[in-house]
């Protein structure tokens, strides 16, 4: 086993590796190198040491985004959970219609991002229109719109996964609970819930890094307005790097740090709630 | 584990290879090692001319029309014009990314100035180029020391533009409150405010939903105020400084400003915003299409843009407006002495040439620009294009047509004003109009003061203007 393994190892994973070295590895080194570094274009680049990272926490821009993508990824990452968590309940109870609501539910997470994002400027100015409003007039509809933008686009996916978790417990348990009596609510909390541990995992770190590297919807639908308190980190980096002339190591230097940020806290929620995982 | 190691032996291995790489290109100094590569295949072929160039274009809405030109010029001369068009507000990022690559563009666009210093490594000297030669007013030119590094091919004008036929029919009206009796006549921010507001009174009679169109405040959409509305009054401020010298080169020169004129700027704007068809709290959903869409159909009497824009009324589905009807009229803001004040007129579309490319390259293109602007053929797509050629390889029938640049060239030739200069070629960086945009967008909505956007605006000068600096 380990001598064919070895043998077929170049066979089969070298492929994947190429591709991955390519299109993952060298852009992530290259970055991270970049970021220590002053340039316009990525092949021509001069060392500066830690500067950009001074300026980069030195940025307002970038403070005010890390706090208004936090707020949001608490937001919604709840939101998102809960609603998914109560749609996938009720549609394995075998209510009619489930498997249509199901297909139902999950459509909006097979249109793209910016599509989304206009489409909903559109509906949410439709709106707003009659309380003489828009979306960009105080950043607190520009907040709300992204949640309800983000909610309707993951909970559809989100109810997927739940739906596969409920359909994992064994219908033995649940029935062993009820002959000694307990009432629904004490089911859920201490039978379903526990065996539900590897989809409320799955399903938070999911939703926790989707948040956090919100990008397209946020470009579309606020693009930063008004005057940037909408924007999101991964935006912040992106118009940091392109539209300032003389700042792409900064950008570069945030784009790091974002990408430790998000990485400490998805481990830190795997191993979290990875704890809290049993067996059937 | 094994595994996990090799992995990262490669990736180590990858992490020298690519700091090797990035230290070889840094350090040498006056070619990349793209552009060398690209000149040893040109040897290797011997060919003594570069048989394709590559034409990063600026302006999307005449993307096809330069296909065409590509085309016409390949049957000529047998060189392929490789034309890859930005789309709108991504020039800077998409130049960012192309001229990294191997097949670099050979022609890209600056915008200014301020444009050239960002892109001084990758600036051919154009000084011994024929279209420099043709150039009428070598000042409009970026210099650098002795060379020329940037090259104006259109000239154009903006301010506000009006309906005449609306005009006419509110001039007619026996209860007007006004004294003039024609859009001629109005010279300065007083008489333009009493018809504006008495225009907006009697909107209803009008047939018009609003006098001026929608303010455009949406993001990415802000650039007719923070940029062309802003240039009036930083063209008073600068022109006070040295009257004898260029605005732009005086406004370079600032590392502070006191936005004196801003009382004036806000004249404008607010009549911009009190007499619209939109509501301004409203304004930041609206675009520049929006604006103009209005125009075209008649809803609105006057409009603030550029020449540029007849394309735009022209094509437009249901347009109403006629050509005869569309004029120029000076954005008066309440400055002493403005019945003397002309349209804006200038430049931000300035050809160079990338140095980084082969020699052949850049002859090459150099030939193409010389052949687009002094052919009959290059010259008839040029006028096709709309743009107002400072060449002297123009004559005057061979100008545009549009009403909006003729309305341009009219008002450049009136000797009784003086035309504004493009002052904003001097404004610090992007980033400083997208602030300025921004706060403009919170000022109408009531979330900002003015005095708000007046210290945004001279903090962000300074800021922004220390940043390049460094």
């Amino acid at each position: 086993m380990e001598k064919s393994l070895k043998k077929y190892f170049p066979v089969f994973v070298l492929p994947t590796l190429i591709a991955f070295v390519i299109a993952f590895v060298i852009p992530f080194i290259m970055g991270i190198y970049l970021s220590f570094t002053k340039f316009t274009t990525v092949t021509d680049s001069k060392w500066v040491g830690i500067k950009n990272y001074v300026t980069a926490f030195s940025n307002k821009d970038f403070l005010h985004a890390l706090i208004f993508t936090t707020y949001f990824a608490v937001i919604s990452v709840v939101s998102i959970n809960i609603l998914a968590f109560l749609v996938a309940y009720f549609l394995t109870r075998g209510i009619k219609g489930s498997y249509f609501f199901r297909t139902l539910f999950f459509m909006p997470n097979l249109i793209g991002g910016i599509v989304l994002g206009y489409i909903w400027q559109v509906i949410f100015n439709g709106v707003l229109y009659r309380f003489d409003m828009t979306l960009t007039s105080n950043a607190q509809n520009g907040f709300w719109g992204l949640v309800i933008l983000m909610n309707w686009q993951m909970i559809g996916y989100m109810m997927v996964i739940y739906i596969a978790g409920f359909q994992n417990i064994p219908r033995d348990l649940i029935d062993a609970a009820k002959v000694d009596g307990v009432t629904p609510l004490t089911a859920m909390r201490h039978v379903t819930l526990p065996l539900m541990m590897p989809s409320i995992t799955i399903n938070l770190f999911l939703t926790l890094t989707n948040s956090f590297k919100l990008f397209d919807q946020n470009l579309a639908l606020t693009a930063g307005a008004p005057a940037k308190q909408t924007q999101m980190l991964a935006l912040d980096i992106y118009n940091t790097f392109y539209s300032r002339m003389g700042w792409e190591g900064v950008g570069q230097a945030k784009a790091v740090i974002f990408f430790i940020i998000v990485a400490a806290i998805s481990l830190t929620q795997l191993y979290l709630t990875r704890r809290k995982e049993v067996d059937a | 584990m094994k595994k996990v190691k090799s992995v990262f032996v490669s990736a180590l291995a990858m992490l020298m290879a690519i700091s090797a790489f990035t230290g070889c290109t840094s350090s040498s100094t006056n070619a990349s090692s793209a552009a060398s590569s690209a000149a040893a295949s040109q040897e290797s072929s011997a060919a003594s001319s570069a048989k394709e160039i590559y034409f990063l274009n600026f302006k999307p809405e005449i993307a096809d029309k330069y296909t065409a030109i590509a085309d016409e010029y390949k049957q000529k001369t047998g060189v392929t014009v490789k034309v890859v068009t930005a789309a709108s507000g991504t020039y800077e990022q998409t130049l960012k990314s192309e001229i990294a690559k191997a097949d670099a563009p050979t022609i890209f666009q600056i915008n200014g100035p301020v444009g050239y210093s960002n892109w001084k490594d990758y600036c051919a000297d154009l000084s011994n180029t024929k279209l420099y030669s043709y150039l009428s007013a070598k000042n409009l030119a970026i210099k650098d020391g002795d060379g020329v590094y940037g090259i104006p091919y259109a000239i154009e004008g903006y301010g506000i533009i009006y309906n005449d036929a609306i005009m006419k029919k509110y001039f007619a009206l026996s209860d007007k409150k006004t004294t003039v009796s024609s859009a001629e006549e109005i010279k300065n921010f007083d008489t333009l405010k009493t018809v504006v507001e008495d225009m907006q009174a009697k909107k209803d009679k009008l047939g018009i939903k609003g006098v001026f169109a929608a303010t455009s405040l949406k993001k990415g959409e802000d650039w007719r105020w923070q940029t062309h509305l802003a240039n009036i009054p930083f063209y008073y401020e600068f022109k006070e400084k040295d009257a004898n010298a260029n605005t732009i080169s005086t406004g370079l020169a600032q590392s502070e400003v006191e936005f004196k004129y801003a009382p004036n700027f806000k004249n404008i704007f607010d009549l911009y915003l009190n007499n619209s068809s939109t509501d301004k709290k409203l304004l930041g959903s609206k675009s520049v299409n929006d604006s103009m869409a209005e125009f075209a159909l008649g809803q609105v009497a006057m409009v603030q843009n550029g020449d540029w824009a007849w394309a735009t009324v022209s094509s437009q589905k249901g347009n109403v407006v006629k050509s005869e009807d569309v004029k120029f009229m000076p954005i008066y803001t309440g400055m002493s002495g403005e019945e003397k004040q002309g349209i804006c007129i200038g430049t931000e579309n300035y050809f160079a040439i990338n140095s980084k490319v082969s020699k052949e390259k850049q002859d090459a293109s150099a030939d193409f620009l010389d052949w687009l602007f002094s052919s009959t053929e290059g010259k008839k797509h040029i006028a096709e294009l709309g743009f107002i050629a400072p060449f002297n390889t123009f004559s005057d029938s061979e100008m545009p047509t549009d009403p909006l640049c003729k309305a341009v060239l009219t008002w450049q030739n009136k000797t009784d004003v003086t035309n504004v200069e493009w002052t904003f070629g001097s404004f610090p960086s992007q980033n400083f109009k997208d602030t300025f945009g921004a706060d403009l967008l919170q000022y109408a909505q009531g979330n900002e003061t003015w005095e708000d956007v007046v210290n945004s605006v001279k903090d962000t000068w300074k800021s922004e203007k220390a940043n390049s600096n460094s």
